[in-house]
């Protein structure tokens, strides 16, 4: 068992670690292609040399970004097949299909016009150039529909049906898999964010560019196209966000308790704008969660469901399975104890199945799938030993999703003034506590981004398919030694692979504030 | 139709020529290409050949196989 549970945990740790540094590579990619395409498409409008310049220059960085970036993703799928092997197994189907998706489809897309959109300057058309750059900013977005399509699926499990001789969830509604309320929540939180983020490091570099005092008119254009981006982009992340906290209310009630350190809640419930958990609080204690919080009255209602006096159901009650109309009754709803009881009926199902068809008994096995679907909604909980291994990490959802909310914050502010500025105050460009202000916003953004999937992620603990399987079901029989190992390794290479990305371009970065652009 | 087979049967070269000639003008590119090359080695031939396996397809040999040691797996477990 300890080493089962050494296994979970340094798998978690390894793939965490590659979901991290994947991601810090895929938002910028999404961003920049977009905003590049936009420079780009401002060109051929205006024949303006500027904006080829402009351009090129965004493109470059893009460049180097899409380079260090291409293929970290893979080695997610590696894990999959040796950490995780009972998983990959599990839901060989319905990642199958956008996996490959992906693969043959936006994958190709993308890395066909980037090359034209690299390569074919003075080669091909002006047109078919800037369709090329488009259609590379489309195969980026379509690649991140599919994996987030994934994602979903793994959050809300929907649309398969579980085959015990396969040992698989089978697709049986593509549509339902692919269009999922989760999926489509998911995929426009995301890709949206991507824009912020491009857009923050586009205004950013342009603050160092006009530290410099050699490009400000580069500057100036750049942070246009950028802020306005930007500012479409956290609104509508915002926009897409309150979906999320709705759709995450409905299907991963557990998951938003613990955003909240909420452990009973009540109609009209409100939201912790900022506070400090308590260490010691445990589910089922009569401790206090918070030690300190300022408190948004009915704020957490009117979040999760649209209504300031809807109940919305805390870890306790949630273990407990109990609710509150708005009058004040208790509504019974299933206990994680009876979860628990379900799971394990549905496991002695799977049991009895694989004794009858070992005996070649088909009305046993018959019998034994129908008790396995009957119960099958609550298979994972048979792995847990007592309700509250179902609580996830709380502290650590909670802060990452007050950093994710209050950065978010920041950001509209921060495109706001962006705009202001270069539209109405440009004089306030020559102030280097602005400029620096903006450099240093690259940071937040990044932060900002990598938070909201740690809520995402961590928040769904202990599941890796909600409530069909848990990370110590998940896993491969294999030594935690060996992904011990690979962790080490990843640790160097990923560093490596950083310092090489962050080199090249902060090189090029001064590279070009040192040169007059324009006159290239 | 002779014009059409012409310029399919040039098609490749005019490919290559395309890719050549802007690998040879990219300003940034040769350190980006050895980052890429390096990674792409690393991943395939290290990690995917020696350290990250595909268990199940490795240690058995029918999808039948597989979906009993998957059944025994999450039955035991």
């Amino acid at each position: 068992m300890n080493d089962l549970m050494s296994v979970v945990d340094w798998s978690r740790a390894q793939f965490a670690l590659t979901a991290i540094v994947h991601w810090l590579f895929v938002p910028l990619t999404i961003g920049l292609s977009l905003i590049v395409a936009l420079m780009e498409t401002i060109w051929y409008r205006t024949r303006d040399e500027k904006w080829l310049r402009i351009t090129k220059l965004w493109m470059k960085f893009f460049g180097i970004n899409f380079a260090c970036g291409v293929a970290t993703g893979i080695i997610l799928e590696f894990e999959f097949g040796t950490n995780w092997s009972n998983y990959s197994w599990f839901v060989g189907d319905i990642f199958g299909a956008p996996l490959a998706i992906e693969g043959i489809f936006a994958f190709f897309l993308e890395s066909t016009f980037i090359a034209v959109m690299f390569f074919g300057w003075k080669k091909v058309s002006r047109g078919f150039h800037l369709a090329s750059t488009w259609l590379t900013a489309l195969g980026v977005v379509l690649s991140a529909l599919w994996i987030l399509v994934a994602n979903a699926w793994m959050q809300y499990p929907a649309g398969m049906k579980f085959d015990p001789a396969q040992m698989r969830n089978v697709m049986d509604s593509f549509s339902d898999v692919a269009l999922s309320s989760m999926a489509i929540n998911k995929f426009f939180h995301t890709v949206l964010s991507g824009w912020v983020l491009g857009a923050v490091f586009v205004i950013g570099v342009s603050c160092y560019l006009l530290l410099k005092k050699k490009n400000r008119e580069v500057a100036v254009c750049s942070v246009r196209v950028a802020g306005w981006v930007g500012l479409a982009g956290i609104l509508l992340t915002m926009w897409t966000g309150d979906g999320s906290a709705v759709e995450v209310s409905r299907v991963q009630p557990m998951k938003l308790a613990a955003m909240e350190g909420l452990y009973r809640g009540e109609c009209g419930q409100g939201l912790v704008g900022f506070g400090i958990l308590n260490p010691d609080k445990k589910p089922g204690d009569d401790r206090n969660a918070m030690i300190w919080d300022i408190e948004i009255p009915y704020g957490l209602s009117i979040l999760a469901k649209h209504d300031p006096e809807a109940f919305v159901p805390g870890i306790d009650d949630l273990i407990d399975g109990v609710e509150l109309t708005a009058g004040g009754d208790t509504i019974h709803t299933v206990s994680y104890a009876e979860r628990i009881e379900a799971g394990r009926r549905a496991q002695a199902a799977l049991a009895d199945y694989e004794t009858a068809r070992k005996a070649g008994d088909k009305a046993a096995m018959e019998d034994a799938s129908r008790r396995i679907d009957a119960d099958y909604r609550y298979f994972g909980y048979g792995y847990l030993d007592s309700p509250q291994e179902a609580v996830p990490p709380v502290a650590l959802t909670f802060y990452a999703f007050r950093i994710m909310v209050i950065a978010g914050g920041y950001l509209l502010l921060f495109m706001v003034l962006a705009l202001f500025i270069v539209y109405k105050k440009q004089n306030w460009l020559e102030k280097k506590f602005i400029l620096l202000g903006g450099l240093a916003t690259i940071a937040v953004v990044w932060i900002c981004s990598e938070a909201g999937w740690i809520v995402a992620e961590v928040g769904r603990q202990p599941w890796v398919i909600q409530d069909l399987m848990p990370a110590r079901a998940a896993v491969s029989a294999i030594n935690s030694g060996s992904v011990q190992f690979t962790f080490w390794i990843f640790v160097a290479v990923f560093t490596m692979l950083l310092a090489a990305e962050i080199s090249i371009m902060v090189h090029e970065i001064k590279k070009e504030s040192g040169n007059n652009i324009l006159n290239k | 139709m002779n014009t059409f087979s012409t310029y399919i049967s040039k098609l490749p070269s005019v490919i290559l020529r395309f890719y050549l000639d802007g690998f040879r003008s990219m300003t940034v590119g040769r350190k980006l290409w050895i980052i890429i090359l390096i990674k792409l080695a690393v991943i395939f031939l290290v990690l995917r050949l020696f350290l990250f396996p595909d268990i199940l397809q490795r240690d058995y040999d029918s999808d039948e196989a597989r979906a009993d040691a998957v059944r025994n797996s999450l039955i035991n477990r």
